[in-house]
């Protein structure tokens, strides 16, 4: 009802955002991607189909996977259209909780169109239940926005570092376009009005766009307030701000100049300056551009090319279940819905610190109720902390640990703080200092730590640098005791099957 | 008058789908041009392709054996600027 009166006195272009709005939120809040809850029961998967890249980033080495979408220096398996719908396939059958693909590199999907939508009508065809995602520097969306409409296109990310062309040129060197090298603002101008257009025509067809930004001190940090506007009115339904990163050793063109990255205040400051406005997971974790699995988890290596090559698939059949499990999933969504709701274990206000967080919870009987016993008795988590306040040190660099003990029942207990050596200098002392660890709670982690520490079975998790030591507990808490209670849910009916 | 890869290339596969002629292979160590069907683009494009999209410079030779891209033609900063432009940067 109020609505149909601000569309009365609205401008066209309010009109058709506001409308939009509605729902957008409708569908987000429910998104496998960017609900929290329903970030547990789904999963996601990436292959790497597209290797080309047709602009330069300075905090990108293009000898790696593109630095937009991946963590730094590392390097996927290059797979062909054919392999990767057979791997997607492979995974869809056995994971059928498997509800959304996307294509993020190794280098921009639109700059290999031929191999992105050779990919998409494959799968659109033989498994029309997985919606589809792609990230992209944007140059080449808007002459493929109606191809990629005619997929099953379910949400588009476009890293957008800034849209005033003279900050543009201090981060771009260089485009392809029209068959030719353009360099320095001109080249910044054209991408930014492709990245802009773009942008409009898909919010405009009603395709999720989801914008990201590289937070660049001295260079865009100023400038991104004016960013997250413009993009949100132009209908994008989240701004996702994320820190530079910039080592010598990655040799990356900032990284060699010695740009210095984010402080923790610094991209705070402006995260806070481009709040959203639902309540959503802004930050995926940086995961590889071709990991596979729920949140948190990966099993990208159970499926090598041999193994999907040898695998007998009755596709309509895998079809069929994963249509079970996924009605399964939602009938459990709802029956949780509609329960008494327990006391929240992290509020918003705790994670912005607005608030403290109660020192101990309330009994309650339904609060996590499964996830208690499966925890009992709980676990250490090594927090990387210089301040004892705020997780705020990478797991190459981090020296000092505090322990928690971490269980679902009570409040996160200090047990001690450790010196431990840094993984950066010595990683198998570093994974021997943690070991009796169930998780690590870091910044960030590198390729190499975050497999090994799987491996060993300690969960890494990674949050923005300045987080609160406090909010950051609550999360992991909430979070290990929703993956918990959701993978025994979401799988014990498919692995009975 | 064919194009060449030198050892410099990372092997991005960013030229590979642009060259006219499919003379661009992908291959180990890096990628090569094949010298009999590379004809530098001529009457096809007014720029090579494989050259104006490379991002690596010096990885790519015109057929006259000079770099195509020379040292601080894709960054923008010539050498000798470098470490003027090092010191603007850190100061950021
Ligand atoms: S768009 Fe991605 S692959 Fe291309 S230069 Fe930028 S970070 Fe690298
Ligand atoms: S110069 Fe032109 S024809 Fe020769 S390899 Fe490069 S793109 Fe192909
Ligand atoms: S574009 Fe340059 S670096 Fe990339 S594969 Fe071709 S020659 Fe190698």
């Amino acid at each position: 009802m109020e609505l149909k009166v601000v569309e009365r006195s609205a401008t066209a272009e309010s009109r058709l955002t506001s409308a939009q709005s509605v729902e957008v939120q409708d569908k987000v809040r429910d998104h496998p991607c960017f609900s929290k809850d329903a970030h547990h029961h789904y999963a996601r998967m990436h292959v790497a189909v597209a290797p080309a890249c047709n602009i330069q980033c300075h905090y990108c080495n293009r000898k790696y996977d593109c630095a937009n979408e991946s963590r730094p220096g590392v390097v996927s398996e290059l797979l062909t259209p054919e392999l990767a719908v057979k791997k997607v396939l492979a995974v869809a059958a056995e994971i059928p909780q498997l509800s959304v693909l996307g294509i993020a590199g190794p280098g921009d999907p639109l700059a290999n169109p031929e191999r992105t939508f050779a990919t998409f009508a494959e799968l659109s065809e033989k498994a029309p239940d997985i919606r589809l995602c792609v990230s992209t520097n944007g140059l080449m969306l808007p002459a493929h926005v109606d191809q990629l409409c005619e997929h099953n296109i379910d949400h588009v990310t476009i890293t957008i570092n800034c849209i005033d062309p003279e900050i543009g040129a201090r981060i771009y060197p260089w485009i392809f376009w029209h068959n030719r090298r353009i360099r320095g603002k001109k080249a910044a101008a054209i991408l930014i009005e492709q990245q802009l257009k773009g942008l409009e025509m898909l919010a405009e067809r009603g395709v999720l766009v989801k914008i990201n930004s590289v937070l660049i001190p001295g260079v865009n940090d100023q400038h991104l307030a004016e960013v997250s506007r413009v993009v949100k009115q132009k209908g994008a339904f989240l701004h996702n701000i994320m820190p530079l990163i910039a080592e010598p050793e990655h040799g990356t063109f900032y990284g060699l100049m010695g740009q210095r990255t984010p402080t923790s205040q610094e991209l705070n400051a402006v995260q806070q300056a481009c709040a959203n406005d639902m309540d959503i997971m802004s930050h995926c974790r940086q995961c590889r551009a071709d990991a596979i699995g729920m949140l948190g988890q990966d099993r990208h290596a159970e499926f090598t090319l041999e193994r999907i090559e040898s695998l007998e698939i009755d596709h309509a059949a895998a079809m069929e279940r994963r249509a079970q499990v996924r009605a399964e999933i939602e009938r459990q969504r709802a029956a949780k819905r509609s329960r008494p709701q327990p006391p929240v274990l992290v509020s918003l206000d705790a994670l912005t610190g607005a608030k403290p967080v109660p020192k101990s919870r309330p009994n309650d009987k339904h609060a996590a109720a499964p996830a208690v016993s499966l925890t009992k008795p709980g676990f250490k988590v090594a927090v990387a902390s210089h301040d004892g306040q705020q997780v705020d040190q990478a797991f190459a660099e981090a020296q000092t640990f505090a322990i928690y003990q971490l269980d679902v029942a009570h409040a996160p207990r200090l047990l001690e703080t450790r010196t431990v050596p840094a993984a950066g200098a010595d990683l198998s002392a570093a994974l021997a200092g943690v070991k009796d660890c169930g998780a690590v709670l870091c910044t960030r982690i590198g390729f190499d730590a975050w497999q090994q520490l799987e491996a060993a079975g300690i969960r890494p998790l990674s949050v923005q640098p300045g987080t609160s030591m406090r909010a950051a507990l609550a999360q992991a808490q909430a979070e290990t005791a929703a993956a918990i209670t959701a993978n025994l849910d979401a799988l014990a009916p498919a692995l009975s099957a | 008058m064919s194009y060449r890869i030198t050892a410099a290339c990372v092997n991005c596969w960013a030229c590979e789908p642009l060259c006219p002629n499919e003379a661009v292979r992908a291959a180990k160590p890096h990628f090569v041009i094949e010298a009999a069907r590379c004809n530098g683009c001529e009457g096809e494009f007014a720029d090579p392709q494989c050259a104006s999209i490379c991002p690596i410079e010096g990885a790519i030779l015109d057929p006259s054996g000079a770099p195509v891209n020379p040292p601080g033609s894709l960054t923008g900063i010539p050498p000798s600027a470098w470490s003027q432009v090092q010191q603007a940067i850190q100061a950021r």
